[in-house]
Parts: structure tokens; C-alpha cells; sequence
């Protein structure tokens, strides 16, 4: 279920080129925007909204996997899908795991802008 | 002001949306919209690169909302948004975009294949995956981009086909209308005439014309122009104008044909003629005078069921060159109640379901039931009608039925002809003499009664102006000059006898002539026409004719009674070869309206 790479290196090096220099802000706003999400799935958990829980997970994944992290998209994937079953107690084991799996992407592609920039 | 300048602009003004390359994608304004930022970014930048414009929404309702703004030609949307979801932006875009295709394509992370489905269901023409796929975009963009201009393409012949079709109706419209007052349908409405013709059969090639004759009865012309459309419908007017000009000057049908076939001989481009049928119809002496040129065969259906067909025995109009036209006709004898009946090649091709084609044998058919008192009219119509059932529709049926009556039934018999609104002579003499071999194959009448017609006033009176002239004219040539005696008329021998001798003594006219002196002039009540005829023969007895001695009646005499009836005064001069009339009318008697006898 996780044993996709933390970072898709192709994809990464594919975005690099045809973003040239609006990479740096293509990062910087997936980190924001994510930094954002991480928050929504907490508040829609804990308010049980788990419709709203689920949108967020996908429009989570969505960008996650454009933006080359495949682990982190899958993980948002099973999100997504423990809220639309219901699953509350797998729902907050997966807000858990994405929020640590955040921060290690987080790191990493910050490691890019500054090799980039 | 004539300019020195090059013509300004491209050498192929015009080039429509075909012209442009199908491969390599124009520049196109896309509207992209997708609640996250970071998707938004790498999409833009995408279709950036690929050279198109971009525009950018956050949610459902800004997409609708830029849509309507900027008209994008492509719209590219993410399926879940805040506010407003892709499919139902989706919606409301393809109701803005009308008629003009606008590809909507969704972006998504969606995986089921319903999901996917749904999308296209709401009227999304595509879907296009995360993560985004340069190559797979610039394909997709490009597939669409061809959809829409093709659609584009199509649209605008479709117009142009409407446009077309349009101009054409309204075209045709006008053209029928001027038709209309040409080729007016004359006396079609008289109370012994039945005719079916399609309302727009003129653009079939289908004339039929009647007018009433001056000296009474009438002529009817039925026709079939090679060809369909603007075409075939051209040729009729000459047709139309020369036969109601002709006959209600008093030509008979012999002097149309001819004028007409010269006059579309000269006009119709090879292959292009008219099959027609004329008919001159005479109530006084109940008599048909029938040319068919080309028609199927006419029928004459006596009131005792019996049947004479009327074959066409001439070429076309407009195929032969005058010297070689034939103006022959077949006289025929009638009497009230007969009925004749013509018709063009629609009705014997007029075709059932199964491609038949209705035909003479079923023709001949329909008219046995004529023997259980139904009109022929009627039984050819049911027949036809019957069998063309849920056939094809068919326009060019033209059937026309003439009944012959007594010659005082049709007293009221009133043609279409407009009246010039211009002032014609009011004073004018004119003298007109005609001499030897001309009396024998050249009428005066038609011209002397143009003449007349000149006056407005008396344009009103033509039957009875041609009446006096005919009258005036027929004594002089068959009692003056021909000195054919009235009385063999007395008997059928001798009618035969009379024309016979006619036509022998009007070969060898010599050293005579007629002479015709018209005088006009305006008068305080209306106008006064003098008629004077004198002729170059031996007279007759007039004094023993005013003193009414009845003993020896002449069937001229009739003739006589007829022009005292007509005329205000009428003289007799020397010995009885000079006659003169004098003809009022007047002012205000209820103009437009004919004669009375």
C-alpha cells in the first residue's frame, strides 16, 4: 500500500523543465496549499464532516500526484476512501500517517529549491 | 474616382477556417479551472508553452463566469470545486456556447470508471488524468481543436445552405408574383372552365392561360415547358404575354401559335421547348378549333358519352423555324354540353408508391365512368388522385375541362386585363386600304381594333368595336367583294358550298380592295368613332333592306340588325359598297366593366 517512492524523480525532473523558473513557486504553493489541506482533513475529522473529509483527501491526491510524490497521493487515496466508508478510526490512523509522510516530502522538496535556486 | 492603387489586403481574401493547417494547433484561449493552486500552475504553464492563451478559474461558478466574459474556445475543468462543481459548470457552459462547439474537458484523479462515465454523461467530451501528461494534453488539444473547426465548417455551409435556400424562396416568391401579373390567369374562372393546376406549377413548366375573345368565346392556352425551375418558368412569360395581347385584340389561335413558336424559336436554347395544346373556343357557333403540339392526347366528350380524342399532331412550340410551323388546327363542330378535355404529361406520369405511373390505359379507364353521369373533370381527377394515394408528391398535374354552352350563357365572361393608366388620342383619322391577294390570307381586324384600343374609352367597349368592325368588314369582303350570295347559307349544302366558293374566289381576288377610314374624336358625353368601309363590289340592295322586307334573309343580315343595334347611326352610300357607322360612348358608364350586347 506504501511502497510507492517518497518522490517520483522522473516526474520531478520533468516538472523542473517545463516549469523552468516558475518551479520554485510551483513548490512553494503545493507546500502551502498542502500545509492547508493537512489542516482541513484534522477539522473535518474532528467534526466528523467526513463528506468534506473526503474531497479534501482527493483534491489532496490530485495535486500530490502531479506534483511527484506518489507515496503521499496513495495515502491520500486511502483517506478518501475511509471517509467515504466511514471509517473513522482509519481515517485519523491516515490523517496521522500523511501528515508524517508531509513532512518528509516537505524536506525533500525543499532540498530541490534550493539546488535549483 | 478611379484609384492608382494596388488593391489593399490579402490575395485570398476570405480563406475560410478549411484553409488553415489541421495539424499544428492555432493559438486558442483556454479556460482552465481547478481549485488547487499547484494543478492550476502546471496546467497554465503547459498550455502556456504550447502557444495558447490562458484563462483561469478557481471554482465552478468563476468558470461560468469567465466563459461568459472571454468566450474560450477550449475549457478545460477539474471535476470537484467549491461553489459550483465541474459537471454542473460544465452544463451551463455548453448552454452558453449554443450552436458553437466548445470542447469540455475534466480534469481528474477520479479512478472509478462510473466517476468517469458521469462526466461525459454531463456533457463533457473528454477527461484527462493526474498527473498530467504533456504529450497526452498537446494530442488531446489538438483532436479537439479539429472537432471544432470541422463543427465550425459545418456550421457555416449549413447557414450558407439556409441562406441560400432562403434568398431562393424569397426569390421565387417574387418571381411568382410578377408571373402572377403577367401570367395572370386570365378568364380560368369562368363558370364553364374546371381546371387543376399546382399554385406554384409555373416553376414546373406548367402554363394555362384562357382570356375571352373580343367577339366573344374564348381562348385557352395549356402548356409544359422542358425542364423545371426559374427555367422553364422564363419561357412563359413571352407566352403569357403574347397570348392574352393577341387574343384580346381579336387574333385567333392560328396568328398566337405562330407568333409564339417564332418567338420561343428564337428566345429557348436548343432542347428547350413547349408541348401545349390551343384551343379556340366559339359559343356562337358552337364550334372548337384544337392544335396540340406535343400534349397527351386531349379528349372532346360529347353529352351522349362519346368519345374523340384529340391527338397531338404537331411538334412542339419553339422547335420548328417559322417557315416550317404548321398552324393547322382541327375544327371541330360541338354543342352545348360537350366537354372537352386537356391535360399536361403529369397526369399520365403521375406516379403511386410503388413507382407506377398513372398512364393512359388507366386514363381511358377513369373516363368510362363519364357514362354514370359523372363529369369528366371529375373522373379523371379521382382517378389520378386514387391512384397516386400515399405516392410521391406531385406539382405538375395541370387538367383542364371546357364545357361548350349556348352563346348567350356566357354573357359575362370578364378578363384580367389591366388598363393603361396613361391618356391615350382623343382626335385622330386614319385610312387602311387592303387590296387583292392580301384580302385573301391577311386580316385587318386585329390591327384596326388595336387602333381603337388606343382609346381608353373605348378599350372598355373592345368586344363591341370588334364586333362592328368584323361585322363591316365580312360584308365587304364576302358580299362586296367576293359577292358570294347570303342565302346559300340557308342550308348545310350550301354552308359547305359558301365556304368552299370563299375560299376558290379569294384565290383569284383581283383589281379590288377594301378600304377602312377611322375617325375619332373627343366629345362633351365621351367620345364618337366613325367607321367608314367601302368596297370595290357590286353593291347590294340596302333600300330594299331598311324598307325591311324580310322575303330573301340574308344570314349578313343578321350582321345588319347587328351593327343598328351597335352603332348610333349607320349610312349606306352609292350602291350599297360604302357603309358608315357612327359609334358613341361615353364617359363614367361604370368603367371596367365589358359591354353588354
Amino acid at each position: 500500500m506504501t511502497d510507492q517512492p517518497h518522490l517520483d524523480e522522473e516526474a520531478l525532473a520533468e516538472l523542473q523543465d517545463v516549469m523552468e523558473d516558475e518551479f520554485d513557486v510551483l513548490i512553494q504553493t503545493y507546500i502551502s496549499d498542502s500545509s492547508d489541506r493537512l489542516a482541513t482533513l484534522k477539522t473535518t475529522l474532528e467534526a466528523g464532516d467526513m463528506e468534506g473529509f473526503s474531497r479534501c483527501a482527493h483534491s489532496f491526491k490530485g495535486s500530490s500526484i502531479n506534483i511527484g510524490v506518489p507515496r503521499l497521493g496513495a495515502l491520500c487515496r486511502d483517506a478518501e476512501l475511509a471517509g467515504k466508508s466511514g471509517d473513522l478510526a482509519q481515517a485519523g490512523a491516515l490523517v496521522a500517517r500523511i501528515e508524517e509522510e508531509f513532512r518528509v516530502i516537505q524536506a525533500r522538496l525543499e532540498t530541490l529549491l534550493v539546488q535549483s535556486g | 474616382m478611379r484609384s492608382t492603387e494596388p488593391p489593399s489586403g490579402s490575395l485570398f481574401p476570405g480563406s475560410s477556417v478549411l484553409e488553415q493547417p489541421l495539424s499544428g494547433t492555432p493559438a486558442l484561449r483556454i479556460l482552465i479551472a481547478d481549485d488547487s493552486d499547484s494543478d492550476r500552475l502546471i496546467l497554465k504553464k503547459l498550455l502556456s508553452r504550447e502557444g495558447h492563451e490562458v484563462l483561469e478559474a478557481r471554482d465552478g461558478l468563476q468558470a461560468v463566469e469567465r466563459f461568459r466574459e472571454a468566450r474560450p474556445q477550449l475549457v478545460l475543468l477539474d471535476v470537484m470545486m467549491p461553489r459550483l462543481d465541474g459537471m454542473e459548470a460544465a452544463r451551463e457552459i455548453k448552454a452558453l456556447a449554443g450552436e458553437t462547439l466548445v470542447p469540455v474537458i475534466f480534469l481528474t484523479s477520479l479512478s472509478d470508471a462510473d466517476a468517469l462515465a458521469q462526466c461525459l454523461e454531463s456533457g463533457g467530451d473528454d477527461f484527462l488524468s493526474k498527473p498530467y501528461n504533456r504529450v497526452i494534453i498537446r494530442a488531446k488539444i489538438n483532436a479537439f481543436n479539429r472537432m471544432r473547426m470541422m463543427h465550425q465548417t459545418l456550421s457555416e455551409q449549413r447557414d450558407l445552405i439556409h441562406e441560400h435556400n432562403r434568398t431562393l424562396l424569397e426569390e421565387q416568391n417574387v418571381a411568382k408574383r410578377v408571373f402572377d401579373n403577367v401570367a395572370h390567369t386570365g378568364c380560368l374562372d369562368a363558370p364553364n372552365i374546371r381546371y387543376h393546376a399546382s399554385p406554384l406549377s409555373i416553376f414546373n413548366g406548367d402554363v394555362l392561360f384562357a382570356c375571352p375573345r373580343p367577339a366573344g368565346g374564348m381562348q385557352i392556352l395549356i402548356g409544359d415547358f422542358t425542364g423545371h425551375g426559374l427555367p422553364a418558368a422564363i419561357g412563359a412569360m413571352p407566352v403569357a404575354e403574347i397570348f392574352y395581347g393577341m387574343t384580346s385584340k381579336g387574333f385567333g389561335c392560328e396568328d398566337v401559335l405562330r407568333e409564339i413558336n417564332q418567338k420561343l424559336k428564337r428566345i429557348l436554347p436548343t432542347g428547350m421547348f413547349c408541348c401545349a395544346a390551343l384551343i379556340q373556343a366559339d359559343f356562337h357557333h358552337n364550334q372548337l378549333r384544337v392544335w396540340n403540339g406535343g400534349l397527351p392526347d386531349g379528349f372532346l366528350v360529347r353529352r351522349n358519352g362519346k368519345r374523340i380524342a384529340l391527338p397531338s399532331t404537331h411538334l412542339p412550340l419553339g422547335v420548328l423555324e417559322p417557315a416550317q410551323f404548321s398552324s393547322a388546327v382541327d375544327v371541330i363542330q360541338t354543342e352545348p354540353g360537350d366537354i372537352l378535355l386537356m391535360m399536361t404529361d403529369g397526369v399520365l406520369e403521375a406516379e403511386n408508391a410503388a413507382g407506377e405511373f398513372y398512364g393512359e390505359r388507366r386514363l381511358l379507364k377513369s373516363l368510362e365512368r363519364v357514362a354514370t353521369g359523372l363529369h369528366p373533370f371529375d373522373a379523371v381527377m379521382a382517378g389520378a388522385i386514387g391512384f397516386i394515394e400515399s405516392g410521391p408528391e406531385q406539382d405538375d398535374l395541370t387538367l383542364l375541362s371546357l364545357e361548350m354552352v349556348g352563346g348567350a350563357q356566357l354573357a359575362d365572361v370578364a378578363g384580367h386585363q389591366l388598363q393603361s393608366a396613361l391618356q391615350g388620342p382623343e382626335n385622330w383619322r386614319c385610312e387602311y386600304v387592303i387590296s387583292d391577294h392580301t384580302l385573301a390570307h391577311f386580316s385587318p381586324l386585329p390591327l384596326l381594333l388595336h387602333i381603337c384600343m388606343e382609346v381608353p374609352g373605348l378599350r372598355r367597349r373592345s368586344g363591341e368595336v370588334y364586333t362592328l368592325l368584323s361585322e363591316l368588314y365580312t360584308n365587304a369582303l364576302e358580299h362586296g367583294v367576293l359577292a358570294l350570295p347570303s342565302d346559300w347559307k340557308n342550308s348545310p349544302e350550301g354552308f359547305g358550298r359558301y365556304y368552299a366558293e370563299k375560299e376558290r374566289r379569294l384565290n383569284d381576288v383581283s383589281g379590288h380592295r377594301i378600304r377602312f377610314t377611322l375617325e375619332h374624336r373627343q366629345t362633351g358625353f365621351g367620345g364618337e368613332l366613325r367607321v367608314s368601309c367601302e368596297d370595290t363590289g357590286p353593291g347590294f340592295d340596302f333600300r330594299r333592306y331598311l324598307a325591311g322586307d324580310e322575303r330573301k334573309p340574308r344570314y349578313a343580315g343578321r350582321g345588319l340588325t347587328l351593327l343598328r343595334q351597335l352603332s348610333h347611326s349607320l349610312t349606306f352610300h352609292k350602291q350599297g359598297n360604302h357603309v358608315e357607322i357612327v359609334y358613341h360612348w361615353r364617359f363614367s358608364e361604370g368603367s371596367g366593366e365589358l359591354p353588354r350586347g
